[in-house]
């Protein structure tokens, strides 16, 4: 019985090879196109969500507050309420950090001999390579000493350094002019991809003391970067901070505070946000495919049911019994859909692979889940369109369904 | 063999009724070869749907084979179809793009029978049927008319049924493949099967020993020749 049901199976769907190409081509596509989506969608999130950690592990960023004169408020950040001073602080007295480094920076126009570019300057400490997961790539970062004697000297970024000498080269003991004033090339940083506005590659490092001394002039530094030695003790460091920052600036009420203190997780948060935006956004473009599929699959079993309606009246003429003529339509559906759902799953992993191999900034990430909802919408709609019809067919009298045109 | 009984049949189409039957009697034995004839809408398609078990009458008694079918439901019938009875049809009713071999062996699918058995028997009821074996392979759409129509008299042969019913088996053919068609019935019956044949034309209805006339859903004439 089970192998003359999987022959006529067989039979009837290479007997009609067009109709059932033309049919599991439908399914393929529905399939491929929801799951080539979602993982685009899943690649897209995960790569915002690697650049945002690629900023510094377990970091927390003082920032200075808002300045007001005369009850006008400027922004914030605008202030100069913190110094070195206050980092010291914080990393002599703060269990739990493992880094601190203030930053001064500033863009300015940086020339050499034939080049010129406009980007950040970062007069920083040797922590900042710790705060921020940052690597070397050549030379190295200036020391402490330098920083101390205010050294003329500079770490570029890659891309700072491919646009004043070219990818490739090494400036090492070369020049540059920033602001009028000679500094010493002495390292290059390891390239690590965008992350938002202030790009790490696309900056120059000087020591802090350099930079107040020779570029900005004055003693207050842009922001403060803390990290913290794991992502649970987060919490605590950023209130000790706040705390003793409170104490040093002489601030007894919290609201009125000079400075604020943002966490990574917070920027996480945000950033979680807009890719759930960004995943419902996706979600709606694949239940849209997997509705235009779903009717394409549909359209393909109604047509084919009606038109072999007279085969299904010569089938219970000559005495085949309806059960037999329910399964076999069962089955032809169950195949069509499945056969069709494989391809489709190759099809859709192919592409997304495509899309991760040409598209390097983006990694497609293939999610089971999508799989499973494009394979279970299409193989419930093709079975039910492809069998609920021939059901139907197969309870007419055999006359009517041999008449029927 | 075969005894219908004041068969009545009524269609109803919402109010409208109409009687297609109007009260039909005879008996119809092992052997022979039986023609119905009479012109469109006299009710001999209707009689043929309820001697082939396709259809119930709405009042009367078709007993076939000592079996009532008149209160059957629908898988009894299918089963008594498939054991008792053998058709063949005006538009031949092959299946698209199949084998002549695996058309006839359509009537045996989910019957247990082994592959090998089942095309043993369809290639000697082709044979019987008067089919070329080397035509055996080739697909029903690629077969001439005559050809067409012996498969499905090769596939109506299959089960080895009490009766071959044929529905206007020459409607679709021209003069000289309907005389070969009509002689292999000839040749059938003369072997001992029971043929009953629906037509509109008498000189098909000639090759037959017994012609029953119905018009107007009542039997006009019935005439058995002598041999």
């Amino acid at each position: 019985m089970i192998t003359d049901l999987l022959k006529e199976t067989f039979w009837s769907l290479s007997g009609n090879k067009v109709r059932s190409g033309l049919t599991i081509l439908g399914i393929v596509i529905g399939i491929a196109s929801v799951i080539t989506m979602v993982s685009i969608g899943q690649g897209a999130k995960n790569s915002i969500e690697s650049n945002i950690e690629s900023i510094g592990s377990n970091l927390i960023i003082v920032m200075p507050g808002s300045s007001h004169s005369s009850n006008v408020n400027q922004g914030r950040g605008s202030a100069q309420t913190l110094t070195i001073e206050d980092a010291d602080a914080i990393k002599a007295s703060i269990k739990s950090v493992k880094a601190v480094a203030p930053e001064v920076s500033k863009r300015y126009q940086i020339t050499t001999k034939g080049n010129n570019t406009n980007t950040q300057i970062i007069g920083t400490v040797s922590d900042y390579l710790i705060a921020r997961n940052i690597a070397m790539d050549n030379g190295s970062f200036f020391s402490d000493m330098q920083i101390k004697s205010s050294a003329k000297v500079a770490v570029l970024g890659s891309t700072a350094r491919d646009d004043l000498f070219g990818a490739g080269v090494n400036p090492i003991g070369q020049t540059i002019r920033i602001n009028k004033i000679d500094f010493k090339v002495v390292g290059v940083t390891k390239a690590k991809g965008g992350s938002g506005f202030s790009n790490p590659d696309d900056s120059v490092y000087v020591p802090i003391s350099s930079a107040m001394h020779f570029l900005s002039g004055d003693d207050y530094v842009s922001d403060i970067s803390v990290a913290a030695v794991d992502q649970s003790s987060m919490a605590d460091v950023q209130e000790q901070i706040n705390q003793l920052l409170l104490n040093r600036h002489k601030i007894s009420d919290a609201g009125l505070a000079d400075f604020n203190i943002m966490n990574q997780n917070d920027i996480i948060s945000a950033a979680t946000s807009v890719t759930g935006t960004f995943t419902i956004l996706l979600s709606s473009i694949a239940g849209i495919s997997l509705l235009v599929g779903g009717i394409g699959i549909m359209n393909m079993m109604l047509t084919t049911v009606t038109e072999r309606t007279r085969e299904i009246g010569l089938r219970k003429a000559v005495g085949v019994k309806r059960i037999y003529i329910n399964l076999q339509f069962l089955a032809e559906a169950v195949a069509l859909t499945f056969l069709g759902g494989a391809f489709g799953v190759i099809l859709g992993w192919i592409a997304s692979h495509a899309v991760s191999y040409f598209v390097s900034s983006l990694s497609a990430e293939i999610s089971l889940s999508a799989v499973l909802l494009a394979f279970g919408v299409s193989a419930s709609v093709g079975i039910i369109f492809g069998f609920y019809p021939a059901r139907k067919a197969a309870a007419m009298s055999p006359i009517e369904a041999l008449r029927y045109e | 063999m075969i005894k219908c009984e004041n068969i009545k049949k009524i269609y109803k189409n919402g109010d409208v009724e109409t009687i297609a039957l109007k009260g039909v009697s005879f008996h119809i034995e092992e052997g022979e070869f039986v023609a119905i004839i009479g012109p469109s809408g006299s009710g001999k398609s209707t009689l043929m749907h309820i001697l082939g078990a396709l259809d119930v009458p709405s009042e009367g008694e078709y007993i076939l084979d000592g079996k009532k079918v008149s209160k059957m439901n629908d898988d009894e019938l299918s089963q008594l179809r498939k054991s008792k009875i053998g058709f063949v049809f005006q538009s031949f009713n092959l299946l698209p793009r199949t084998t002549a071999l695996r058309n006839v062996m359509l009537p045996l699918l989910y019957s247990g029978i082994p592959a090998k058995e089942r095309e043993i028997k369809a290639r000697k009821a082709l044979k019987y049927a008067g089919m070329e074996e080397n035509k055996f392979l080739n697909l029903s759409n690629q077969l001439s008319g005559g050809q067409m129509q012996r498969v499905a008299i090769a596939r109506s042969l299959i089960n080895d049924p009490a009766i071959i019913l044929a529905d206007e088996p020459t409607g679709n053919l021209d003069t000289k493949t309907s005389q070969v068609v009509m002689k292999t019935f000839q040749e059938l019956n003369a072997k001992g099967h029971t043929i009953i044949l629906i037509t509109h034309e008498e000189e098909i209805a000639d090759y037959a020993n017994r012609v029953i006339s119905i018009r107007d859903g009542v039997i006009e004439k019935d005439i058995t020749k002598k041999k």
